[in-house]
This record gives structure tokens, C-alpha cells and sequence, in this order.
């Protein structure tokens, strides 16, 4: 199967501030792909540029195997968004929202509709003004989700959702994935992504530095090891890639490369080891590693 | 009370720093126009027999009377000032006085922004009385400016008076839109309120100041007390009780209400909506449709109204053959040539042109709404391209002009037409003065969209551009200003249907500008980013 997604080296400047600054993301069609940064990476600018509602200055763009821009109107024919922030019209009932939107996008399941109606527990009579941030983004996710359409442009969906409704939002993406869509998923909430993701992508300040699997990800990052050995901890301190190493008689705690565990593991089995206790790195932690970078390339 | 009113202080810097721009102009204009026209009245009536025929003329002709008030003195030149400016400067005051209270009350609840204001230590009062103050106090600048500017030329009395009415007329629509604001749920319905109001206030008083068995109307209306005020003809002073009073009790009911509400809400209370969608909703139209039709049936009713009220006077006219020559020549200036009643329904249907330019601006303006409030990304991301859902506005902006002159025109010719006694040729005649009059609405309309699709951050221009073509064509031949300015604007280019010649050219040209300039527009449209 082909990509859905495939930008690369992708530009884009409000004025003088950059925004995208030669970002580069595959999403092949069936995947889950997350879509990590911080505040202001790019992220929803990214989504606007597929969405063909900003014009990129240079770069490769493809979505479902057309050029975004030119081909908007067909293409969202097979793609529903979610927008992160959403203004309903203030004289429109949600359910007429939802609607309007499926008709408009070329049609709606109206079972599936109903379904979601009931499973976000949401009232669609309500008039636009009248909803609270939660229940404004549940209309957009009803609306999203009742097409039946190959792609899913999810911009921060569940910001402003209960843990509850995060939960069937969960459940509702698993369904899709099963069905084989491809969603493509800007989020937040790290645990939300490392639950539904098959592959992420971090991106800062308008450029991706790092995708791949979560496994991949680890790969590149450290392991904590908490241990106790037979003997005092002789040697560990040598091996280049181990850091923060804390020594308490014959008991160590160390992050090591995950490139160099096993060094450190060897090491470790010659001095005799007498409990063992290893945790691989959080996305949490990936995460911040990046974000922590760009705090200090700031400075 | 003291903790109610925490921030006020800041919350009028706050509001005077967002106005920087809109305000001076309104308070500079406004208070700049009576003088900068005080020297045509010398230039027109410069003899006393001149001055005499414009005294008979305007007594004798309820259509002076119904759009400019009452004329209680044309000997001099402030009482001809008082009269031709007065009312004019009261409405535009009043405008003025609807549009910032409501900036700064509902319109920032809209947004949020007022949430997240009440959340600091600002007291529940202080938003209210914050934009009491930066509009009360315009209004009583643009009054002070008046009469200082005005007394250097005319006896200081009227000056005064002629300040104090206009002020007073926007410290009443003041109180108005306060109360207004705690009624709607939205500044616009706030708006719509404040206006209607104030559209019934300047008809009541055209009604009864252009009859004399119904005199009383303009005595329930704030504008027709603005002239009863009589500045630089014997000034009735005590006729400023009614607006003071009316001010105060408006004030008064405004912070009332608004303790009674929540932050946000109005107090009428909002309605469940349907829980699934007509099958008619199906469409970018039919969702313009929703949007747009509540503006577009106010100002249907109110050209429906003026212009069955306009149609009925008309035939005062004949009556009369201007006295002077001079006075005619005005009246020419401002609207056609011969036959006085032609004239001045070809008159009525240019200002009605005028009025449907207006709501064609604000329709265009509701797609830069919609794009920045929002709620076009999730349309666009369907199968709705922006072309089309630019059509489906621009359909409204266009031809809902067209069609609030066309309802407008009809009725003047069916109002005239009872009254003359020829339906048939009267309405006739109205049809043809309409079809020249909207090409010169839609230039106004197409330079709005051409705004909205290249300069969109500059959306609001949109309306100055409007206002700059009116003020050209209604003070314009007053002043007696250059050909070249008057052209600019494109209401002066329409022959003057019915009375002179019709010609094909002007009209042509008026389309094929408004043709460009639209395909200009859409084509920046089309190419321009979303946001």
C-alpha cells in the first residue's frame, strides 16, 4: 500500500516567522500515526497545509496520492478533520452541525451516527453558543467520525474532554484502526498516543526529529536500571554511555544508551547481580528529552 | 458598590486603546462637519430675497421636513446649519453611540474575552459603566467640539444648543444599546436592537414633523427632540430635560438587568434546536441561508417602510416651484433636474442604493467572520470548495441588494402612484430608476469583496469605503466640493431615472468595474491562506 501522507522537506512563513522549516512525515495508508510536539511546532500547520487551507512556499506535498492544494474539494470527498479548537454557529443545533457537515463532505452513516451520538453521550439540540468546550469538540468528532472516509486528520481532538469520553474516544479510534483507516493523530496526551499509535513522529520548530515505531524511538534513548550486585560496582562508571550513575554500597541506579545495555548488562553479571530492575523510556520521557533540548538551545 | 466597580479605571484605558483608531474619526468628523459647511450657506443665499425663497420653499415641502426636521430658522447661517446638519448629526451620533457600547459590552462577551476579564479582580459593574464612560463621554466630546468649533462664526447660544443636541441624542442611544446589550444574546442581535431602534426614532419623527395632524410623533422620538431644541432659533432649553431624563433612566434599567443575567447569556433565555438536521440544510447555500436571512428581512422591512412612506409624500412636492432659484439648483444637485417630484423619487431610489451598498458590505463582511471565528476551516475541509462557498455569501450580497432596492423602489412607486393616480407608469417608472441605481451598489459590494479576498486583515476598510462614497454623494454637491471628488464615489454616475435622459454608458461601465473588481477579488480568494 501506498502513503497516504508524504511531505517532504516542507516550508511555510507567516511573514517573517517561520512555521515550517523543512518538515518531512510518511504516514502509510492503514497506520496510526502520532504526531508530537510542542506548542507552536507546527503541527496545525501542518494539518492546514493537507488540508489545503494554507499554501505551501516550497516543498513536496501528496495526500491520498493528490496534491492537497489543487485538489482539495475531491479529496476531502475521503478525508474528515477534527479541528482542535471549535466554534459552532450560534443558531444551529449540534445535530444539525453534524449534519450539515456529512452531508457536505458527501455523506453520512446514519446508524453510526446515532451510535456516536449516544456512546459521547451528547445532547444535539443544544444551540452552538450553549455547549461547553468538551461538547463543541464531541460535535466535531460525531461529524468526523459518522463519514465513512480513508482518512482521519485529527488536530488535538480530545482537548477538553473528560477521561471518560477520552476513554470511548479511545475505543471509537481502535474501531477506525481495525477498519483499516489511516488517522493521523496531533496530540498532547502521551498516553493517548502510545495506546493508539503504530508509529510517531516528534516535530520542533517547524522540522521532524524523530519517526519511526515506539520500540525504534526507544531505541535511540536510555534505559533506567536499578540493581544490587554481589560486589562493589567496579567498572560501570567507565563505560562511556552509562549517566547518572548512583553508587549506595553494592546498590546502583545508572540510564544507560540503550545501544550499550548489553556492555553494561556483561558488566554487571561478572560482579554477580542479586535483583535487576529495568524500565524502558516513557514516550513521556523521549519526549521531554527533545522538548528539553530545544529549552537549552534556546538559552 | 465599590468592589462592583474595581477596574474601571483600567478597563477605559483599555477600551480607549482599542478605539484609538475608530474613535478620533467619528469624534473628528462628526464634530467637524457643521462648521466645514457653514460657509455654503453664504454662497447659496447670499441675499436676502434668496434667504426668503428658501424659507417658503422648506416650509412648503414635507420632504425637507421628513428628511432633515423641522426648519425653525433659514435666516441665518446657523439655523440653516441646525436644520440641514441637526438631525444627520444626532442619527450618526446615535450610530456611533450603538456600535462602541456594544464593542465594548456584549461583543467582548461573544469572544470570551470578557470571561476571562471577570475571572481578575474586575468588579461586575466595571465592563458596563467602563463603556458608559468611553461612550458617553465621545458623545459629549463630539457635543463640546461642535459648539466651540462653531461659535467662533455663529452666536455662541446656538452653538451651544446645537452641541448639546447632538450629544444628548448620543448619550440617549447610550443608554439604548446598555439596554439593548442585556436583552440579546449576541452583539449583533445588541446591534439590531440599537438600530431599529433608532430607525423607528427617525421615522416617527420624518412622519410627524412632515404632517401636521400626527406633530406629536416627533415628540416621542430622541431625534425629534434633538431639533426641538431649536439651536440659533430661540432656544428652548428646557427641551433638554427629555433626553437627560431618558438618558438617566436608561442607565438606571441597564444596571438593573444586568445582575439579573449571567455573564454570556441574555435574558431571554436560548431554545433547544432541532436534533437532527432539515433535509434542506444540505448546502453551503442553505447554511448562508440561516446566516444571512435575519439581516436581510430587517432591512427589507425597513426599505419596505420608507419607501411606502417616502412614495406617500411625494406628490407634496408639486405644489411647489422652488422659490429661488438657488434653493432649486440645491435640490437639483442632490438628486436630479426637471420636474421637482421625478427628482426627488429619483433621489429616494439613489439613497435607497445607498442603504442596500450598505447591507451588501455587511453580508460580504460575514465571510470574514465566519473565517475568523473558526467555523470555515471545518467547512472547507469537506467537499466544498472556497469558490463556491464564497458564492454562496456573495449570492446574498448582491442580489439581496438588488432586491431591498427594487422592494423599496416598488413601493415608493406604489405609495406615489395611489397618490398621483397612476399605479401602472409611477411603479413603472420606480422599476427603471431601480435598474440603473444597482450597479452603482454592487461597485460598493465588489470593492468589499475584493477586500475580504486580498487585504482580508483590512476587512473593516470595507465599511470606510462605503461611508466615504455616501458622505461624497449626500454632502458632496452640498458643499459644493470638485467633479473629481464627487466621481469618485459611484452613486453620482446613474442617470438621474426618472426626470432626465436615460443613458446605457455610465451603467456599463458601473457593471463591467463591479465585474472586475469582484473577479479580483475571488481570484485572491482562491489563492490566499485561510485564517
Amino acid at each position: 500500500m501506498g502513503n497516504a501522507i508524504a511531505i517532504s522537506g516542507l516550508h511555510k512563513a507567516f511573514g517573517r516567522v517561520k512555521a515550517l522549516d523543512g518538515l518531512d512525515l510518511q504516514v502509510p495508508a492503514g497506520e496510526v500515526h502520532g504526531f508530537l510536539g510542542p506548542n507552536g511546532a507546527g503541527k496545525s500547520t501542518t494539518i492546514r497545509v493537507l488540508l489545503g487551507l494554507l499554501r505551501a512556499d516550497a516543498g513536496e506535498v501528496r495526500l491520498l496520492g493528490g496534491d492537497p492544494w489543487r485538489d482539495a474539494a475531491s479529496l476531502h470527498h475521503r478525508l474528515a478533520y477534527v479541528p482542535g479548537d471549535v466554534n459552532l454557529w450560534p443558531n444551529l443545533s449540534g445535530g444539525e452541525v453534524i449534519d450539515l457537515l456529512g452531508r457536505l463532505r458527501g455523506g453520512l452513516d446514519q446508524k453510526r451516527r446515532e451510535e456516536l451520538v449516544e456512546r459521547f453521550d451528547l445532547d444535539p439540540r443544544k444551540k452552538g453558543r450553549t455547549y461547553s468546550k468538551g461538547n463543541r469538540q464531541k460535535v466535531a468528532i460525531v461529524a468526523a467520525l459518522a463519514s465513512t472516509v480513508d482518512l482521519l486528520l485529527l488536530d488535538e481532538p480530545t482537548s477538553g474532554l473528560d477521561p471518560l469520553m477520552e476513554a470511548t474516544f479511545q475505543e471509537v479510534i481502535q474501531e477506525e484502526r481495525a477498519q483499516g483507516r489511516t488517522v493521523l493523530l496531533s496530540s498532547h496526551i502521551l498516553a493517548e498516543v502510545e495506546a493508539l499509535c503504530d508509529k510517531v513522529s516528534i516535530i520542533r520548530n517547524g522540522r521532524t526529529v524523530e519517526s519511526g515505531t515506539l520500540a525504534e524511538l526507544r531505541h535511540l534513548t536510555r534505559t533506567s536500571i536499578a540493581a544490587e550486585l554481589c560486589g562493589p560496582p567496579n567498572g560501570l562508571a567507565k563505560l562511556s554511555d552509562v549517566h547518572d550513575l548512583k553508587v549506595e554500597g553494592n546498590r546502583v541506579r545508572f540510564d544507560v544508551e540503550t545501544r550499550s545495555l548489553e556492555d553494561a548488562l556483561r558488566q554487571m553479571t561478572q560482579i554477580g547481580v542479586r535483583s535487576l530492575e529495568s524500565r524502558p523510556p516513557t514516550l513521556e520521557e523521549l519526549f521531554l528529552r527533545h522538548y528539553a533540548d530545544e529549552l537549552e538551545a534556546g538559552k | 458598590m465599590t468592589g462592583t466597580l474595581n477596574g474601571t479605571g483600567p478597563l477605559i484605558r483599555l477600551a480607549l486603546r482599542r478605539d484609538r483608531i475608530i474613535l478620533p474619526i467619528w469624534i473628528v468628523l462628526l464634530s467637524l462637519i457643521p462648521v466645514a459647511t457653514i460657509s455654503s450657506y453664504d454662497q447659496f443665499y447670499p441675499t436676502a430675497a434668496s434667504r426668503a425663497g428658501l424659507v417658503a420653499s422648506a416650509a412648503a415641502n414635507p420632504s425637507f421636513a421628513l428628511l432633515y426636521g423641522p426648519a425653525f430658522n433659514l435666516g441665518t447661517a446657523g439655523g440653516f446649519i441646525a436644520w440641514r446638519m441637526g438631525g444627520f448629526l444626532a442619527l450618526l451620533t446615535g450610530l456611533m453611540a450603538i456600535f462602541t457600547l456594544t464593542r465594548h459590552t456584549r461583543a467582548e462577551e461573544d469572544t470570551g474575552r470578557a470571561e476571562l476579564l471577570a475571572s481578575t479582580v474586575v468588579g461586575r459593574y466595571a465592563p458596563l459603566t467602563a463603556a458608559l464612560a468611553v461612550t458617553g463621554g465621545a458623545s459629549v466630546l463630539i457635543g463640546v467640539l461642535q459648539a466651540i468649533t462653531l461659535a467662533s462664526k455663529v452666536p455662541v447660544a446656538g452653538s451651544v444648543a446645537l452641541g448639546a443636541s447632538t450629544a444628548l441624542a448620543g448619550l440617549v442611544f447610550t443608554g439604548v444599546a446598555a439596554v439593548a446589550v442585556q436583552l440579546g444574546e449576541y452583539s449583533r442581535t445588541a446591534n439590531g436592537i440599537g438600530t431599529a431602534v433608532l430607525g423607528v426614532a427617525f421615522l416617527l419623527r420624518g412622519a410627524g414633523d412632515s404632517t401636521t395632524d400626527a406633530h406629536w410623533l416627533s415628540w416621542i422620538s430622541p431625534l425629534g427632540w434633538a431639533q426641538q431644541i431649536r439651536p440659533f432659533a430661540e432656544e428652548r432649553w428646557w427641551v433638554l430635560i427629555l433626553p437627560v431624563a431618558t438618558t438617566l433612566v436608561l442607565f438606571v434599567v441597564a444596571y438593573v438587568l444586568l445582575p439579573r443575567r449571567d455573564v454570556g447569556v441574555g435574558l431571554l433565555p436560548p431554545r433547544l434546536g432541532p436534533s437532527e438536521a432539515a433535509p434542506s440544510l444540505r448546502s453551503p447555500f442553505s447554511l448562508a441561508w440561516r446566516l444571512q436571512r435575519g439581516p436581510l428581512l430587517g432591512w427589507l422591512v425597513g426599505l419596505a417602510v420608507g419607501g411606502a412612506l417616502f412614495g406617500t409624500i411625494a406628490q407634496g412636492i408639486s405644489g411647489l416651484v422652488g422659490g429661488t432659484e438657488q434653493s432649486r439648483q440645491i435640490f437639483e444637485r442632490l438628486g436630479g433636474s426637471h420636474g421637482l417630484v421625478d427628482a426627488f423619487l429619483a433621489t429616494m431610489v439613489s439613497l435607497f442604493a445607498m442603504l442596500a451598498s450598505l447591507y451588501g458590505v455587511q453580508a460580504t463582511l460575514r465571510m470574514r467572520t465566519e473565517e475568523t471565528a473558526i467555523r470555515l476551516e471545518p467547512l472547507l475541509a469537506t467537499r466544498v470548495g472556497r469558490l463556491r462557498w464564497a458564492a454562496s455569501h456573495l449570492v446574498f450580497a448582491f442580489l439581496g441588494s438588488a432586491l431591498l432596492v427594487l422592494v423599496g423602489g416598488v413601493l415608493l412607486g406604489l405609495s406615489n402612484g395611489l397618490r398621483s393616480g397612476d399605479v401602472g407608469g409611477s411603479v413603472g417608472n420606480m422599476v427603471a430608476a431601480v435598474a440603473v441605481q444597482v450597479p452603482a451598489a454592487w461597485v460598493i459590494v465588489a470593492v468589499a469583496a475584493l477586500i475580504f479576498g486580498l487585504l482580508p486583515k483590512l476587512a473593516t476598510a470595507a465599511w470606510g469605503v462605503a461611508a466615504l462614497a455616501l458622505l461624497i454623494s449626500m454632502f458632496g454637491p452640498v458643499v459644493n466640493a470638485p467633479q473629481v471628488l464627487l466621481d469618485v464615489s459611484p452613486f453620482q454616475h446613474p442617470p438621474k431615472v426618472p426626470g432626465e435622459v436615460f443613458t446605457a454608458l455610465p451603467l456599463v461601465v458601473l457593471l463591467a468595474v463591479s465585474a472586475v473588481v469582484l473577479a479580483a477579488g475571488l481570484a485572491g480568494w482562491r489563492r490566499r491562506d485561510v485564517g
